[in-house]
């Protein structure tokens, strides 16, 4: 028989319906490989064993007495410890939070919840979803099943190891600058990030706002579909949510890319990514023209500022978001004295970890008097330009491929200079300040390590990139190797 | 360039203490990021106008009817230190 751990979704739900798999046997199969591996691998900050056991008896009993059922109920997921559970630790990875419990659920946990999905655990993650390795992480590293010694990318690395390594079946992660794109690649899952406001960021801890976004991490195109439609749609408590109808995410994914116009965008080929994967996403792009998709090349000219005006987007952004860590309300308080700038200052000082306090540094400079026009005001000009490069683009494209990010995964410890570990996220940075949507899936290997296809696409048009996705899957079978390692 | 005044200055400014050594890893630290950031001065955005953020919505409203909210209790249970169903700090304006 085949292993639970190594079904899809849609499989296991099929399964499911027809009563031939129970809920609790496919959570108990999930639970007794997270005994097995985690040790190893290190994805989870949590294992919320008792409750998913619970929730896995609920969704049984809902089969059984013919309740409604959703093509998630009974489906066991791990959610990244960004995203507030009610009364559950909700730590960013971070000191500051390390015993916070939400008093409530964030708005995609309840509709997670709707729908009958077990909770696994809370996932590991760069501090405050700020990093590209999970390094980040204050409590530890989270470890690539693909290759121990590695890093599996991030801040979701957490949620990407998870799903890799068949600890869960899907996850939620976030995406504010390639958190769940990168870590996918080179982890060889899928990760989509949505459109801006497709997801409700209720429950979901502010990093850069104008940027984060939640979405799905899954072994295949449909999972991720199925993930998404859960989650999707307009909620009246994140009035940046977008009120745009949510389509079956579902339903075009069998049908053929013959004729769609995909553009190769040729500022995306710089200088420092690996020979690996620009002959991996070479060889990808060549299949989808032989899949019958009219490939040309397309120039999205700003793409070569996008980083330098997301690290003063996202570090002004979190400058302010993160002030809200001040020992007063909640999280870690120094208490040892009686003078109340002293305790905010020191509250922060040993809260936070070293990238939190590089950006929150970054970001108070830039957004400082003198500089708020040289730099904040200009990125924000930037990301203008940036965002037209990709409206001129879609005038002509129905989707756009890339690498996801310019290399493999690294090796824990490779990178120690902050900038460099910044240029992670070259590929995956434009779309977020876009706000447009893109997905990256396994796409091939290099030196047997995953390398990841990154699909953009415009406003709104996740149906579209995972229908590429799902035909691309179907011709290259990427998705389906397992990593040794484990 | 940045400088350590500069960075105790900025910490100041964000509330955050650092140590000597922070101080000194920063100073470096942000020159070279900032170095990196620099080149967006080169780009000519004459007539371009600001985003600042990417939703494509304004003004969002809704009916302003009076919703449930949580008890204090619920609010104040993660609260570091509290009298009364209030925050407790140590005294910020002190009697003259």
């Amino acid at each position: 028989m085949t292993e639970l751990y190594t079904l899809t979704i849609h499989e296991a739900g099929e399964l499911l319906r027809q009563r031939k798999i129970s809920s609790v046997e496919l959570t108990r199969a999930h639970l007794d490989r997270i005994r097995a591996l985690d040790d190893k691998v290190k994805a989870f900050t949590l294992v919320t064993d008792d409750l998913a056991m619970m929730q896995a008896e609920e969704a049984d009993r809902r089969f059984s007495s013919g309740a409604t059922v959703s093509p998630l109920t009974g489906i066991p997921l791990a959610i990244k410890d960004v995203i507030c559970t009610k009364d559950i630790t909700t730590t960013c990875s971070s000191n500051m939070l390390k015993n916070f419990k939400p008093p409530f659920d964030a708005t995609v946990m309840e509709r997670l919840n709707a729908a009958g999905v077990v909770m696994l655990g809370k996932t590991n993650m760069d501090e405050f979803a700020m990093g590209s390795s999970t390094e980040h992480s204050a409590f530890f590293p989270t470890h690539n099943p693909w290759d121990l010694e590695r890093a599996p990318g991030g801040s979701s690395g957490g949620s990407a190891a998870a799903v890799a390594a068949g600890m869960a079946m899907g996850a939620l992660g976030s995406d504010t600058g390639g958190s769940i794109r990168q870590p996918a690649a080179l982890s060889n899952v899928v990760g989509l990030k949505p459109t801006y406001g497709r997801v409700s960021r209720f429950g979901l801890v502010a990093f850069a706002s104008s940027l984060d976004q939640i979405g799905p991490f899954a072994r295949d195109a449909r999972d991720a579909a199925l993930i998404l439609q859960a989650i999707a749609g307009f909620d009246p408590r994140d009035s940046t949510s977008s009120p745009e109808p949510v389509p079956d995410f579902s339903a075009s994914l069998n049908d053929s890319i013959k004729g769609l116009r995909i553009g190769v965008p040729e500022e995306y080929w710089v200088d420092g990514t690996q020979p690996g994967v620009v002959k991996a996403v070479r060889d990808d792009i060549e299949k989808l023209r032989e899949m019958g998709a009219e490939v040309s090349e397309v120039s999205l000219p700003h793409t070569k500022y996008g980083v330098a005006a997301y690290y003063i987007i996202a570090p002004a952004e979190a400058s302010a978001n993160l002030a809200r860590y001040d020992g007063v309300k909640y999280g870690y308080s120094y208490r040892d004295t009686n003078d109340i700038w002293e305790l905010l200052e020191k509250t922060r000082e040993y809260g936070f970890g070293p990238e939190v306090k590089r950006r929150i540094m970054l970001g108070t400079y830039a957004l400082s008097s003198g500089y708020y026009d040289a730099y904040y005001k200009q990125a924000e000009k930037v990301r203008t330009l940036i965002t037209e490069d990709f409206t001129r683009a879609f005038e002509r494209f129905d989707v756009l491929v890339s690498p996801a990010s310019p290399s493999v995964a690294f090796k824990i410890g490779e990178i120690s200079d902050p900038y460099e570990m910044y240029l992670q996220d070259v590929f995956t940075i434009p779309a977020n300040l876009a706000g447009i949507c893109g997905v990256s899936v396994p796409g091939g290997f290099s030196n047997g390590l995953p390398v990841g296809l990154q699909l953009l696409g415009n406003f709104f048009a996740e149906d579209l990139i995972l229908r590429v996705a799902a035909a691309f899957e179907h011709v290259t079978a990427y998705h389906t190797c397992w990593p040794k390692a484990v | 360039m940045i400088d350590r005044e500069t960075v105790k200055h900025v910490a100041k400014l964000a509330r955050l203490g650092l140590t000597e050594e922070e101080v000194d890893v920063f100073a470096s630290q942000l020159s070279v990021i900032l170095e990196n950031i620099a080149k967006l001065q080169e780009v000519d955005v004459s007539g371009v106008s600001p985003t600042a953020h990417a939703s494509r919505l304004s003004n969002i409203m809704r009916a302003d009817i009076p919703q449930p909210c949580y008890p204090p209790e619920v609010l104040l249970a993660n609260a570091p230190e509290q009298e009364d169903n209030y925050l407790k700090v140590p005294p910020v304006l002190e009697e003259s």
